[in-house]
C-alpha cells in the first residue's frame, strides 16, 4: 500500500514538495496537491506590473502544467485539517486522509487591519499592482509615500526595490522633478541588513529618494491625506503605497495549527510541526522569523520533500536539514541590482550593485517556470 | 537570567532578514500593553538597534543578557 502525501497550496513551496516527493518515492507514495484556484502565480513579478514593466498574464500558469503527471491535483479550497484524524476536509465535503501532510498555504494580505487604509495602494497582490499602475499613469505631480504597515511581510527588500523602480518610472515619464518619493523604513536604515543598507543608502540619496527611519505605519487619515506611525510621527502624502499586514491562511487558523497570526510553528531545521510528527510547513506558512520569500520556500521545500521521501521509504532521516539559506536579488534601479545571501551560520553578504545582477534577476524571472517548480535547481 | 515572566520568545539567531529588530517590532505590534518579549539575536547591530527603537517607540528595555555569540533582549510593551 502506498503512503498518502497531501500538500495544501500550489505556490512555489507546495509545488516543489509535490514534484520531489513523487519523484523520490515513485509508486511508494501517492501525492495529492490541493489548491483553491489551480493557478500558480509568480508573485515576485507584481513589483514590475506596478510600474508597467511586466504583463500580468505573464505571471500566471495553470498549476497542472507545473506538476508531474503522477501528482494528483485537486482544485478546491481546503477548509480544515483534523490532525488527530489525519484528515483534510475540503469545501465540497470531500475528505482526504493523509500519512504525511505539508502546509504550503502561504500568507494573505490584510490591508483592512490598518485604520483608514482601505483605499491606499499596494503591490502585494495582482489586483493591487494593476490598480497602482493605473494610478501612477494618471499621476502628474506631488508626493508619493512608500511605507510598511505590518511585520512580517513578504520579500523584505521589496519596498526599497519599488522606490528605485518608481524613480526610474517617473524619470522616464519626465515628471521626476515635479514629484517627491518618500520611503518610510521600519528600522533606522533603508534595509534590515546593515551591509546592504550601506550599499543602498547612497544610491537613494543620489536619486533624491527621501528616507525616514523608525516609521512603522499604524494608521492613515484618507481625508487629511496623512499617515501616522506607531512611533508617533505623521506625514502627508498625495499618493500612498503601503506594504499590507500579512497573516496565515484561514485553513491554518480554523484548524488551530498556527499561532495568533496563523503562522505554523515548526522546527527551524526539519520544518516539522512542533506538535504533530506527520505535518510539515514550508515557505511563508511557517513561524520561523526568516524572510517570507520564494527563495526560502524553495530551499525549505527540498528539505521537507527529502524528509518525507525518507519516511515513506523507511529510510533514516536525511542528514541535510534546512540551514537558513536565503538568496535574494535587490533592484537598485537604472538597470542595476545586488544580491543578498546568508544562512543561519553565515552573516549576509551583498556585492556592489551591477548590471549583471539585474540581468541575473531578469533571467531567473523568465526561466522560473521551467526550473524551480520542478525542483531542477538545488 | 532573572525571574522575569516572558510572554513570547523569538529566536532570530542567524536570521539576518527580516532580522531580530523587525521581528521584535512585528511581535510588539501584535502584543498587549504590559507583555514582555524576548528576542535572541546573534547580530552585532542589535546591540544598538534594539535599544534605539525601544527608546524611540517609548517601550521599556528590561534587560540585555549577553550569552556566548548571541544576546537576549527583553522588552516590555509600554503603551
Amino acid at each position: 500500500m502506498s503512503a498518502e502525501v497531501v500538500i495544501l497550496g500550489g505556490g512555489v513551496g507546495g509545488t516543489i514538495v509535490a514534484n520531489l516527493v513523487a519523484k523520490q518515492t515513485q509508486d511508494r507514495a501517492h501525492v495529492t496537491l490541493v489548491d483553491a484556484t489551480g493557478i500558480h502565480v509568480y508573485q515576485p513579478g507584481f513589483l514590475y506590473v506596478a510600474v508597467g514593466l511586466e504583463q500580468p498574464a505573464a505571471l500566471n500558469r495553470p498549476e497542472s502544467r507545473l506538476l508531474r503527471d503522477d501528482v494528483s491535483l485537486v482544485i478546491e479550497r481546503a477548509m480544515r485539517v483534523d490532525p488527530a484524524e489525519h484528515t483534510v476536509y475540503l469545501e465540497s465535503g470531500r475528505r482526504l486522509r493523509y500519512d504525511h501532510l505539508v502546509l504550503a498555504t502561504g500568507s494573505r494580505t490584510m490591508m483592512g487591519e490598518v485604520p483608514g487604509a482601505l483605499d491606499v495602494y499596494d503591490f502585494y497582490t495582482m489586483s493591487g499592482a494593476k490598480r497602482l499602475f493605473k494610478a501612477l499613469e494618471g499621476f502628474q505631480q506631488g508626493t508619493i509615500v512608500i511605507g510598511v504597515a505590518g511585520i512580517p511581510y513578504k520579500c523584505p527588500p521589496a519596498p526599497v526595490e519599488f522606490a528605485f523602480l518608481l524613480d526610474d518610472y517617473l524619470r522616464a515619464r519626465g515628471i521626476r522633478n515635479q514629484t517627491e518619493i518618500k520611503l518610510l523604513s521600519p528600522l533606522n536604515r533603508a534595509f534590515t541588513i546593515e551591509a546592504t543598507s550601506k550599499l543602498v543608502q547612497p544610491i537613494l540619496a543620489e536619486r533624491g529618494i527621501e528616507l525616514t527611519g523608525f516609521f512603522n505605519v499604524e494608521s492613515v487619515d484618507p481625508v487629511a491625506k496623512t499617515v501616522t506611525s506607531l512611533e508617533g510621527e505623521t506625514m502627508g502624502y498625495d499618493l500612498l503605497i503601503l506594504v499590507p499586514p500579512h497573516r496565515g491562511q484561514e485553513v491554518i487558523e480554523s484548524s488551530r495549527l498556527g499561532d495568533e497570526r496563523g503562522w505554523v510553528p515548526v522546527d527551524k531545521n526539519t520544518l516539522k510541526h512542533t506538535e504533530f510528527a506527520d505535518i510539515w510547513a514550508v515557505g511563508d506558512t511557517t513561524n520561523i522569523p526568516i524572510s517570507k520569500s520564494g527563495s526560502v520556500a524553495h530551499y525549505e521545500a527540498t528539505v521537507a520533500a527529502a524528509e518525507i521521501a525518507a519516511e515513506v521509504k523507511g529510510e533514516p532521516a536525511p542528514a541535510h536539514v534546512y540551514d537558513g539559506k536565503v538568496m535574494c536579488f535587490l533592484e537598485t534601479g537604472q538597470g542595476k541590482a545586488t544580491t543578498i545571501r546568508f544562512d543561519y551560520d553565515h552573516p549576509p553578504v551583498s556585492p556592489a550593485p551591477a548590471r549583471r545582477w539585474h540581468w541575473a534577476k531578469a533571467l531567473f524571472n523568465k526561466t522560473y517556470w521551467h526550473t524551480v517548480p520542478q525542483g531542477r535547481l538545488p | 537570567m532573572s525571574a522575569i515572566q516572558i510572554d513570547k520568545t523569538i529566536d532570530a539567531r542567524g536570521m539576518a532578514c527580516p532580522g531580530p529588530l523587525m521581528t521584535l517590532i512585528g511581535a510588539i505590534r501584535q502584543g498587549q500593553v504590559g507583555q514582555v518579549f524576548e528576542v535572541l539575536s546573534s547580530d552585532e547591530g542589535s546591540k544598538t538597534d534594539i535599544p534605539a527603537w525601544v527608546a524611540k517607540a517609548k517601550h521599556e528595555l528590561v534587560e540585555v543578557v549577553p550569552e556566548g555569540n548571541y544576546a537576549h533582549f527583553v522588552v516590555r510593551k509600554a503603551r
